[in-house]
């Protein structure tokens, strides 16, 4: 499973918004099947980008508000927020080089 | 034996890791055969990863959660020596002696012999909107998003066993949940039907063909065509779950196996034997029929046999040199 920082509705402001790295969150679930699989890739893609793309996790079932607000309607999903702003969303699983891909903005 | 670039040539490579694809793993992995298992990097455990209870899978009187029982069948096949690779195949090379495996991080591997374990895929609904909406509100996934739509009009299109599931599952969240079928009859078992029809949250559209999914940024609702007499018609909606079947995955074997008149992999009577020596083929990938967890694990254990007599069969300087396990203990088989 993942090892990435939990973040909670109460946290999310400061921890995420506030970040002075480009931070990618893992909206994810324990009843979501391909979450378990999509959040080690993500970890994976963090640590081998140290200081340019971090990666935290947010639970929905215990953090529903964060969800609802950025309309998440589909797991596993994936912002990526810099300065405060949603700047790439992804849902469902991918491998990791349709990922990196994806995300060649932040780690390119 | 390591072929003329230094690989180790495997006995068998496992490809694939839903219940056929594990079952075989252990079975060859007790038969002290070493396989290597490639599992895919994001669908690993294939198609139980995405389902909540599963209630009839031998074993489990309490029923057991779909991703749990994969994770207990990876530990398995990993504990008599199988070893595992999360990458995804790209290309194969089936013919000759030694079958070539190329994935998706560039590394080839290389086996005596190939066990095809696939599993199907997702069919499309082939509306441009449904891949436009897709992660928006149109999902192929209850168990991953239901709990979105909270107190919402939802829809679920499909007749068989999982748009039951789906509907059923989904009643615990939304407020209806319309069944949008293009027949008048489900294909669903009794028991699913029986479940779906008696909950009073759910809402069968019979005859009705789904011909557009409205929405901009979110899905808004869905516009039906009655299969029948060609009339149209609009249902607002928030969420649209697609449950129409699946398509045995052979994409990486075209015009290397022979295929069924229905799409599957061709195998010879009761066995799993390809029209290749040495390739195996099990679970859903061959089963046009049955589609069952057990029946998949039934499937892989027939291949894992089957592969074993195969290398047996083989001269024994190919075998004896081909990858064993590392450690020196027998396992009793």
């Amino acid at each position: 499973m993942s090892t990435a920082r939990e973040v909670t509705d109460a946290t999310f402001a400061d921890e995420v918004l506030g970040a002075d790295t480009p931070t990618m969150v893992d909206f994810w679930a324990p009843w979501c099947g391909p979450c378990r699989a999509l959040s080690p890739i993500l970890d994976q893609i963090a640590a081998e980008h140290p200081g340019r793309l971090d990666v935290v996790k947010v639970n929905v079932d215990e953090n529903m508000e964060t969800a609802l607000k950025y309309q998440v309607t589909s797991l596993p999903a994936i912002f990526v927020f810099r300065d405060g702003e949603v700047v790439k969303r992804m849902t469902g699983a991918k491998g990791k080089p349709a990922l990196e891909a994806e995300l060649v903005d932040f780690i390119g | 034996m390591d072929d003329e670039r230094g690989i180790p040539v495997r006995q068998v490579i496992v490809v694939g890791s839903g219940p056929a694809g594990y079952t075989a793993a252990i079975y060859a992995a007790r038969a002290r055969l070493a396989p290597l298992v490639i599992a895919s990097s994001v669908e690993f455990g294939g198609e139980l990863m995405k389902t909540t209870e599963v209630e009839n899978f031998p074993g489990f009187p309490d029923g057991i959660q779909g991703p749990e029982l994969m994770m207990n069948m990876q530990r398995q096949a990993e504990r008599f020596g199988a070893e595992i690779v999360y990458d995804d195949v790209v290309r194969l090379e089936l013919d000759g002696p030694v079958k070539r495996v190329h994935l998706g991080n560039g590394d080839v591997h290389e086996a005596l012999a190939v066990i095809y374990a696939t599993g199907s895929a997702y069919r499309m609904l082939g509306l441009d909107d449904a891949a436009r909406l897709s992660g928006y509100g149109v999902s192929w996934c209850a168990t991953c998003d239901g709990a979105f739509f909270r107190d919402k009009q939802v829809a679920v299109v499909g007749g068989g066993d999982s748009a039951m599931e789906e509907a059923t599952f989904l009643t615990r969240f939304a407020d209806t949940v319309h069944v949008i079928h293009r027949t008048d009859s489900l294909r669903a078992s009794a028991t699913m039907q029986q479940r779906a029809r008696s909950n009073p949250k759910i809402r069968f559209h019979w005859n009705k063909r789904v011909a557009h999914i409205y929405g901009g940024d979110l899905v808004s609702g869905v516009g039906l065509v009655d299969t029948v007499d060609g009339s149209e018609a609009t249902l607002d909606l928030s969420g649209v779950f697609i449950a129409i079947g699946a398509d045995p995955r052979t994409h990486l074997v075209h015009g290397q196996l022979d295929l069924t008149v229905e799409g599957t992999i061709a195998v010879e009577g009761r066995s799993s034997r390809t029209n290749l020596a040495g390739v195996f083929a099990a679970g859903d990938v061959i089963d046009p029929t049955y589609k069952q967890a057990a029946t998949a694990a039934g499937s892989g254990v027939v291949a894992a046999l089957d592969a074993e007599h195969y290398l047996a069969s083989l001269p024994d300087d190919l075998v004896s040199a081909a990858v064993r396990p590392a450690d020196a203990e027998t396992v009793d088989a």
